[in-house]
């Protein structure tokens, strides 16, 4: 049996069951996402009343909606739209969270409880439900979708990088790069965020499926990506009525949105155990 | 104990039998409908159509009626005459009608009820039906005059309308939440956001109860149709592909009707560039009317050149008038110097042929080099933005009240249109009483508007009734705002 230690990362990677097949799922449809952006089977808003609602065929291999435009096309733009939404909303997310869980942790005493508590509040709300009130407050459309999931995604990561952090912050390499004068932006850029950083992508990784789900959800009830921009949660929703008599509009959006959800959970668990040293020590001893 | 189980349980399955018996003759009707009425249920008081789709012909009656072709008939009047000069009517009216409070119908109902509707602080949402009204009196108990200050050629169509029917007046202030009127069947109750419930008044109809449930969602509406927890859709409408699949389903009657409602491509002709008749002519143009009704209503629709319905007998053909032509339509855009494109939006209110027909035009102007961008609206922002405000390029919305091009004229009406030909061609259909004359009036104003290309004029919206076997008696089409149950009744 070849040692983990002496194996490149990459292989090693690649022997996770979760995180091969997780990689994999997502290359595909970042693939696909990247593909659309020079080339679509039709164009994507196409809309051609001969070709409505057919059966998927040679000509159109996910078949055709209700205005005959190309399935495939639209779920791979589609697919463009919900990467596009998960990146930026989670870039939101890990930006302002450590920022704000880091501060919470290095200063503690009462930024440490306001941080907290309003990550308590926030977290009382279920995520869709907060991205429904700002939207609602906000008004529809993708941008304000992304800044709704991304505002969601905050407390998320202030309380993952806080408790992390508070950790590192107990640790006597820190305590000794205090006796050495580092001050506390000093030790957090050097210290805390290095230690702390595989936490945050294994979080990153479920939280971008989790604004993917969010995404597809606010533009099924109509207030995320607006139309003719096409969304699979907007595709869902235009299929809905027409499941009894062509329900291949409402399988092939779904299993899009199902695919990637579950591409990003195989990737974050099998970066958590590839990433976390507690996890790779257990791994090499059995 | 065990003995009073057997026979607690024995008395079940009789009651069990019982009511499967009864519901062989079964005279309970439970619709589905989409919208709530608001305020209240008073079709005098409110201008939503959920109002008159609900009381019309059930509970409230006028003296006269719209009937299931959009032909007058006498209700609460039982004939009338008209003087020589068309400036007074004298109706009879019935006799031994009384109010579901029981109190009296007779002449004097009738003058408080059109004083009310037409009189300066009224809340009526169509005074203008009113307008040419100088008087009404009571010469006995069972016959009113009403006298005219210059001659209506509509006025027995007029006081056909939701809008004229007869209340009492001990009941009219409360009559949006407890409706008291003289119809087959009285108010029973009104659960908010769930049901209207009516029930048999006298022997005129045949059904004991008749509910009337909110269902905003079509596929919820559906849904409730195949489980059998409704009997009726009245109209599906928002989800004609859901028609289909009841069309071909052998236990549901499906039956595709005709409306008032002309669904216009409405543009605001205030303001620039839209002020250009060219640019309005190239977006006519652009329009591929036959498409739209093909992909957002599932072919149901039937297209339309300009403001009024293909059933009335003045209705003139004009959809080749400015035909799909997107040649023709670069070259109007490019003379009225946007040749380089044009960038509009177009607000989408809620129903399925606002949000999809607005996809499909966006799709269909993209061709001539107009990009529009679609903003939904739910209804309140668009009664607030586009209807009041005046704040919009272009919106979809189907105009449901018959025989309505009068709107052309209004002063301050959305579409911001102001033709001296067209405000002639009204003034003289005002003072004509004669048929022939006034569809050939009819037909010169479609032809102004058409011309002016006001709007984009896209097609007739269908009625797409849909219920269970065994149910007759609905209306197939709808030629005023109406759920009219009184001949509805349940067979076999």
């Amino acid at each position: 049996m070849t040692s983990l230690r002496a194996m490149h990362p990459v292989a090693a990677a690649l022997r996770h069951p979760s995180l091969a097949g997780g990689s994999a799922i997502m290359l595909l449809v970042l693939g696909l996402a990247l593909l659309s952006f020079v080339w679509t089977p039709y164009p994507v808003d196409a809309i051609s009343a001969a070709e409505r609602l057919q059966t998927p065929s040679a000509a159109h291999w996910l078949g055709t909606d209700q205005f005959g435009r190309d399935v495939l096309s639209r779920i791979m733009v589609g697919a463009r739209n919900s990467i596009a939404v998960g990146v930026v909303a989670v870039s939101i997310g890990l930006f302002a969270g450590v920022a704000l869980g880091t501060w919470a942790a290095a200063r503690g005493g009462w930024a440490d409880e306001l941080v907290m508590r309003t990550s308590d509040v926030v977290f009382a709300f279920p995520a869709i439900i907060s991205a429904l009130l700002i939207t609602a407050f906000l008004g529809p459309g993708a941008v304000n979708a992304i800044v709704a999931i991304g505002i969601f995604n905050i407390p998320v990561f202030a309380r993952v990088t806080r408790g992390a952090a508070q950790q590192v912050w107990g640790l006597e390499y820190t305590r000794a790069g205090m006796a050495i004068g580092k001050g506390p932006t000093r030790i957090t850029i050097d210290h805390v965020l290095p230690n702390i950083a595989p936490v945050l992508i294994v979080q990153a990784t479920i939280q971008f499926a989790v604004a993917i789900l969010a995404e597809a959800a606010l533009s099924y009830l109509g207030l995320g990506t607006q139309p003719p921009s096409p969304s699979w949660g907007r595709m869902l929703f235009d299929a809905q009525t027409l499941m009894a008599l062509h329900p291949t509009l409402a399988i092939f959006p779904g299993v899009a949105i199902a695919l990637a959800v579950l591409g990003l959970n195989l990737l974050g668990d099998g970066l958590r155990d590839v990433l976390d040293p507690r996890l790779r020590v257990w791994r090499m001893v059995t | 104990m065990k003995r009073m189980h057997w026979s607690l349980g024995l008395a079940a399955i009789a009651l069990l039998g019982a009511s499967s018996a009864l519901a062989q003759t079964k005279d309970t009707l439970i619709l589905g409908v989409t919208l709530e009425p608001s305020p209240g249920l008073d079709p005098t008081a409110g201008a939503a159509a959920a109002i008159d789709e609900i009381v019309y012909a059930n509970v409230f009656e006028g003296l006269t009626r719209i009937d299931e072709t959009g032909a007058v008939q006498p209700q609460l009047a039982t004939d009338w005459a008209v003087s020589e000069d068309g400036l007074e009517y004298v109706f009879n009216l019935k006799t031994g009608v009384s109010f579901h409070d029981g109190t009296a119908f007779d002449a004097d109902d009738v003058v408080f009820s059109l004083d009310r509707a037409r009189a300066e602080d009224s809340t009526n949402a169509q005074k203008q039906l009113f307008e040419a009204i100088a008087s009404v009196d009571a010469v006995d108990p069972a016959t009113v005059k009403i006298t005219l200050s210059r001659p209506e050629g509509s006025l027995l169509f007029n006081l056909g309308w939701g809008d004229a029917v007869v209340v009492a007046p001990e009941s009219a202030e409360t009559n949006g939440t407890n409706p008291i009127g003289t119809g087959p069947f009285k108010f029973e109750q009104w659960v908010p956001g769930d049901r209207v419930e009516l029930a048999r008044f006298d022997d005129r109809v045949s059904l004991e109860k008749v509910v009337f449930r909110f269902i905003p969602d079509p596929s919820a509406q559906v849904a409730a149709l195949q489980a059998g927890d409704i009997d009726a859709i009245p109209n599906i409408a928002q989800a004609p592909e859901a028609f289909q699949q009841f069309q071909a389903d052998p236990n549901y009657v499906a039956v595709a009707g005709s409306t008032e409602g002309e669904t216009i491509l409405t543009i605001n002709n205030a303001r620039p560039p839209f002020d250009d008749v060219r640019v309005r002519r190239a977006i006519a143009h652009a329009i591929d009317r036959q498409a739209i009704v093909d992909l957002a209503m599932f072919g149901f629709g039937t297209p339309i050149g300009t403001h009024f319905a293909p059933h009335h007998p003045a209705y003139v053909d004009l959809t080749g008038n400015l035909p799909h032509d997107p040649e023709a339509a670069r070259a109007l855009l490019a003379e009225a110097g946007h040749g380089n494109g044009l960038e509009l939006t177009i607000k989408l209110p809620p129903p399925t042929y606002a949000r999809r027909g607005g996809e499909i035009i966006a799709a269909q102007l993209a061709e001539v080099g107009i990009e529009a961008e679609l903003i939904p609206v739910e209804w309140a922002q668009w009664l607030e933005q586009v209807f009041r405000g005046d704040d919009f390029d272009l919106t979809i919305v189907s105009h449901t009240e018959p025989l309505d091009i009068g709107i052309y004229g209004r002063d301050g009406y959305y579409f911001n249109y102001s033709s001296d030909a067209f405000n002639a061609v009204m003034a003289e259909l005002g003072t004509t009483a004669d048929l022939q004359q006034r569809n050939e009036l009819f037909g010169q104003a479609q032809r102004i508007i058409a011309d002016d290309a006001v709007n984009g004029y896209l097609f007739q919206l269908a009625k797409l009734g849909v219920w269970r076997k065994g149910l007759e008696g609905l209306w197939a089409n709808s030629p005023i705002q109406a759920t009219d149950v009184t001949q509805a009744r349940w067979v076999e």
